[in-house]
């Protein structure tokens, strides 16, 4: 295949950046995003140039530090998939391709299509957390029975893996899947109660300091999420949150 | 960053709470419309009962005023703090993939409803105010079907009163089943009913009010 790209390239936080264009073949369908853009940064090397920063680390779906914004979309055209696990078959011979780093002031640009996602970290760090016993009188878990429905749930929201492209994707740059989703982890299982009010005032206030947007209940993140974390959890979150409220 | 007294969700539930009261509104609104067509004189009596029951004067019209405009400052206010959300918009989105374009548009549906508002205000509600409290007028119970046909004589007003209805349906596609979600409503029981629920709503309500506005426009009263 060949390709055009057409790339965010930023030097570094503080300058604006730009969108470049770089023509790329012998690419085949069965190499992922990311491998692509080795190959364009080994020629890029190649040529003494700068090659493009971009975020990764596990490349197989887990790690959720790859972003970019492919062709319009958080982690390109494919479904419940990373950038690391799209495949270069989803795009035609020919194609121009335009790559963007994940956009909200929460996640400032570090360099070209890194991000810094620390935002994130901070909520997690507002309340996203159990208190347990861990003195060696640990209860043994299986003593506190969870209804199977509720541990699915809570398990199915825990697959979050804070990629931010629920962020990327609002056009509120609204937090409000993450968020809700490491509420719900922990609100359906009871080892969450105890801190459970504080938790919610404590996570969406930081979620509204560090300067995402509201929820206009598009829906958009949760077709883009790779986890396929549904808006059900934001339902969830806001009862959470009317509850400690009143 | 200075923090107030709601956080985002809170907003939001207000939003939504503000959009249920104006949802049953304009079905009230709606029910009222649709006796000047099918019983004229019922038509006379409750417009009378409306507009000199002072309950509905003095307690229900102020509360309705403070909803709708609360509902469009609020509106507005996250429409702003939403947009400044992201200063750098992307070179290259594709939303229409993710997302519907009534779910996306709720403040320019909003807008169109809102100058509605003005011009409806200018063609009922100040010359009420002016009939009855600037010029102290006797009361006439059986002038409102008359008021009315006569104001839809005009095509263009007509015409603007129907595109408004349209910016409506628009608002309420996506509104009807956004204000159970901001609530804390979702769930696989009743959610499917209430999306189906809420696009019947959103087509049904707003057409009728334009067959009523349609059906004087096509029967003019003389007298
Ligand atoms: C009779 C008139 C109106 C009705 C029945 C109505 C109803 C609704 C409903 C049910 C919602 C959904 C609330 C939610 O998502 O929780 C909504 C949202 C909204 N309305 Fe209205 N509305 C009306 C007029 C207006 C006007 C005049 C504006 C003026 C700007 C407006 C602006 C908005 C906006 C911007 C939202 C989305 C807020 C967000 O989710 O970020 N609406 N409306
Ligand atoms: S909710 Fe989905 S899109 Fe958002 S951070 Fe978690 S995994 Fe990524
Ligand atoms: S590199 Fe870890 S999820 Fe893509």
């Amino acid at each position: 295949m060949d390709l055009t790209l057409k790339i965010w390239r930023q030097k570094d936080a503080k300058s604006t950046g730009k969108m470049v264009t770089y023509p790329i073949s012998g690419i085949e369908g069965h190499m992922s995003f990311l491998e692509m853009m080795d190959i364009l940064n080994d020629e890029l090397i190649e040529k003494g140039e700068e090659p493009v920063a971009f975020d990764h680390d596990c490349r197989e779906g887990i790690c959720g530090m790859c972003s970019m914004f492919i062709n319009g979309e958080a982690h390109g055209p494919d479904r419940k998939v990373t950038t690391c696990q799209l495949h270069m078959r989803m795009f035609e011979d020919g194609e121009t391709i335009h790559i963007e780093p994940f956009r909200a002031n929460a996640f400032p640009v570090l360099k070209d299509l890194m991000i810094d996602r620390s935002s994130f970290d901070r909520i997690q760090q507002s309340g996203g957390y159990i208190s347990v016993n861990t003195s060696g009188n640990t209860q043994d878990a299986n003593a506190l029975p969870i209804p199977k429905k509720d541990a699915d749930l809570a398990m199915d929201a825990a697959t979050c893996i804070g990629c931010g492209a629920c962020v990327a994707t609002c056009k509120n740059s609204s937090a409000m899947l993450f968020v809700s989703a490491k509420v719900s982890q922990y609100a359906l299982l009871p080892q969450g109660q105890v801190e459970a009010k504080d938790r919610v005032l404590n996570m969406v206030n930081q979620m509204d300091v560090e300067g995402f947007g509201s929820c206009t209940n598009t829906g958009a993140c949760e077709v883009e999420c790779p986890k396929g974390i549904s808006i059900e959890n934001i339902a969830r979150m806001n009862r959470e949150l009317m509850k400690a409220t009143v | 960053m200075s923090q107030s007294k709601f956080t985002t969700i809170g907003r939001k539930v207000l939003m939504a709470l503000s959009g249920f009261f104006l949802m049953f509104f304009l079905l009230q609104h709606l029910t009222i419309n649709m006796l000047s067509v099918v019983d004229p004189d019922s038509f006379n009596s409750v417009s009378h009962f409306m507009g000199y029951n002072p309950v509905i004067q003095f307690l229900m019209q102020p509360i309705l005023i403070f909803a709708v405009v609360f509902h469009f400052v609020m509106g507005m206010y996250l429409e702003y703090k939403n947009n400044k959300a992201r200063s750098v918009k992307y070179a290259y989105n594709k939303p229409g993939t993710n997302s519907n374009w009534m779910s996306r548009n709720m403040i320019y549906s909003g807008l169109v409803v809102l100058a509605f508002l003005g011009l409806h205000f200018y063609d009922f509600w100040i010359p009420e105010m002016d009939f009855k409290y600037i010029s102290g007028h006797e009361e006439e119970p059986t002038r409102y079907l008359v008021e009315l046909n006569h104001k839809f004589q005009n095509p263009i007003k007509v015409g603007l009163y129907v595109l408004a209805f349209i910016a409506l349906a628009l608002h309420l596609l996506h509104g009807f089943q956004s204000s159970f979600q901001s609530v804390g409503f979702n769930n696989n029981k009743y959610t499917p009913t209430i999306k189906k629920l809420g696009n019947i709503f959103a087509i049904v309500v707003p057409a009728l009010f334009a067959f009523v506005a349609i059906y004087h426009f096509l029967n003019p009263l003389h007298q």
